[in-house]
């Protein structure tokens, strides 16, 4: 044990003691009182994050409506911002946008889905511990990667069937953003049935049914709100992705529903307008901030609606 | 008759199980889809690039001919950016996760801030990009650097930081705090000294996914202006610098007109996704030994 006076200790020592002591407490205190506001300020960080970003899109936005008449800009089939008559339709963005998406997730649902099901209801133990850290691992896969491989390998493939394929084009880009996010609508899925009540699947199993009668219409339609849900989030993914479309489906502002065309997207819009270095003040560099902002509304949209169907929805067991 | 239909004829049991063992068939082969293609991926990439991976390709700076580029630059890039992001997202992504789950009172503020949090996460990397440019590059006159870049990174991925965060925070059992109260310990100290130090493994799990998609991400550096080549190495986080997602880029779009790029874009792929795939291989690694214990 040391003394617990402090070293060279004289006649006041105690007085000295009591001192340090009372110091020490209230330290303490102080940390106790202003760590949980310090706290508190950096959770609060986020909302000013969010709330950065609205105020920066939106002024940017309103200057941008000063220029082109907001009608015009939801309507207008033509995009051509850096033409002698500019016009700035946003409609080719948004087909470019939804007919991509869509795309994927015609591949992504189906597959997913079916993947989810076989991970819940018919995998193994083990196959499942090794099957689904692979499927992370893909989701771990850098979306400029799978751009190259749209690019360099899918494309090429594809032309070799499709000799009409132009060499940018909105159908590869679509298919590997598909295949990007297949991980994420499997593993929300499977959540969504594994956390289906065992005692389910044992009566319908008792009644005699297979495991895929079970699957069909046991599990999948008392998961169905978390499986809705993990394809609106899937959705609002495909709409935001950027690096795949940027590099695949060329800048061509293309109103057509002919996926063998070139056609932008929202966000290979906003990437061809910040690499072109657009002279800031200009419309054409509002118009970027209208079209994030329309993007950013858009899939903000999407996750409340699937955040809503997974609550509404949600069966109480 | 009520049933129309007779349940159990053997010719339709027979269907029935074929059905099954069909249905368990094709849906292994849907989960075993998207590993397929990252198969065709990797074998893809790694044949186009392999033979262009080489010391010198490691060592190398940014070169316009195809012969002596090398990602050097990019690699410094990306020390930098981590010396900005990792700092950052860790202070505050565990700061804010202990304020929500141990301070905060369940009330409006705290659903307000978590509603907030998940919302965040469904952001566009881009729109990201563009708070960046806005904020950090044109506002307060950072410039294109490391800075700009790694603040931008760090609200990317905070959201999955802090929710990370809270599940590891969350799975401490009550007691170990019950105890530290017992034994006069304050709040604050048996956050520090008790929870923090049995919820780190897990925080430390979600906060390597985290990286490496900060790593990973090329979306909101195009949008902020970080250049593809740099002939200056970066030696601190207020230079300008680039990362391999960036070189990636720029290569595969000039891939088309220089075969080259190709190479060069596929040998830097490997680069990446063999750092990628260490980082998350640990992190999945560290999370199943980590809930195997719990």
């Amino acid at each position: 044990m040391t003394s617990p006076f402090p070293a060279g200790s004289s006649s006041n020592s105690i007085r000295d003691l009591i001192r340090h002591n009372q110091n020490q407490k209230t330290f303490r205190k102080t940390l106790e009182t202003y760590i949980p506001r310090f706290l508190f300020l950096l959770a609060s960080l986020s909302v000013f994050t969010t709330v950065g970003i609205l105020i920066i899109l939106m002024t940017e936005t309103i200057e941008f409506f000063k220029a082109v008449p907001i009608i015009e800009f939801f309507t207008g089939t033509v995009l051509k911002p850096l033409s002698q008559t500019p016009e700035y339709g946003i409609l080719p963005l948004v087909m470019g946008t939804l007919v991509s998406s869509g795309i994927a997730i015609l591949v992504a649902g189906p597959i997913g889905l079916m993947a989810a099901i076989y991970l819940s209801e018919y995998a193994s133990k083990r196959v499942r511990s090794i099957l689904k850290p692979s499927l992370e691992l893909l989701a771990g896969v850098p979306t400029i990667v799978y751009g190259f491989f749209a690019f360099t390998f899918v494309t090429p493939l594809l032309r070799q069937w499709i000799p009409s394929l132009e060499a940018t084009n909105i159908l590869s880009p679509g298919l590997v953003m598909g295949v990007m996010i297949i991980p994420m609508i499997a593993s929300l899925s499977e959540d969504a049935m594994r956390s289906v009540p065992e005692a389910m699947r044992e009566g319908s199993a008792a009644l005699g049914a297979t495991k895929l009668e079970t699957a069909v219409k046991v599990v999948v339609p008392a998961a169905l709100s978390g499986i809705i849900a993990s394809f609106v989030l899937g959705i609002s993914r495909a709409l935001g992705e950027t690096m795949i479309v940027a590099i695949a489906s060329g800048s061509s502002k293309n109103f057509t529903f002919d996926i063998t065309e070139s056609m932008q997207t929202m966000t290979a819009y906003i990437v061809e307008v910040t690499s072109g270095d657009a002279a800031a003040g200009s419309t054409v560099y509002y118009s970027l901030y209208a079209v994030a902002m329309t993007l950013f509304a858009t899939t903000l949209l999407m996750n409340l609606l699937a955040g809503k169907i997974a609550r509404k929805f949600r069966e109480v067991y | 008759m009520l049933h129309t239909r007779q349940p159990s004829s053997p010719s339709r049991i027979r269907y029935r199980l074929l059905a099954d063992r069909s249905a368990k068939i094709l849906f292994g082969a849907a989960a075993l889809f998207g590993i397929l293609i990252m198969g065709i991926l990797l074998v893809r990439i790694t044949s186009e690039g392999l033979n262009w991976l080489s010391l010198d390709f490691l060592t190398g700076r940014f070169s316009t001919s195809p012969e002596k580029a090398g990602i050097m630059g990019a690699v410094l890039g990306t020390f930098w950016l981590l010396a900005v992001v990792v700092p950052v997202t860790m202070v505050v992504g565990i700061g804010s996760a202990v304020y929500l789950e141990l301070y905060s009172k369940s009330g409006r503020i705290r659903t307000f801030i978590q509603t907030n949090i998940g919302n965040l996460a469904g952001v566009p990397s881009i729109v990201y990009g563009i708070l960046g440019l806005t904020v950090f590059v044109r506002a307060l006159g950072f410039g294109s650097v490391v800075l700009a870049g790694g603040l931008t990174l760090s609200l990317l991925i905070l959201p999955i930081v802090i929710v990370a965060a809270q599940e590891a925070l969350r799975s401490v059992p009550s007691q170990l705090g019950d105890a530290s109260y017992a034994l006069g310990g304050s709040k604050w100290q048996t956050i520090q000294s008790v929870i923090l130090p049995v919820a780190l493994p897990a925080i430390l799990t979600g906060a390597i996914l985290a990286l490496s998609r900060a790593i990973g991400e090329t979306a909101p550096l195009v949008v902020l202006g970080i250049p593809a080549l740099l002939i200056p190495f970066p030696g601190g986080i207020l230079d300008r610098f680039t990362v391999l997602p960036m070189q990636i880029y720029y290569w595969t779009l000039d891939a088309a007109l220089v075969a080259d790029y190709a190479h060069l874009a596929a040998a830097a792929s490997i680069v990446l996704l063999i750092s990628l795939f260490i980082l998350n291989g640990s992190a999945i690694y560290l999370r199943n030994k980590y809930s195997m214990k719990a």
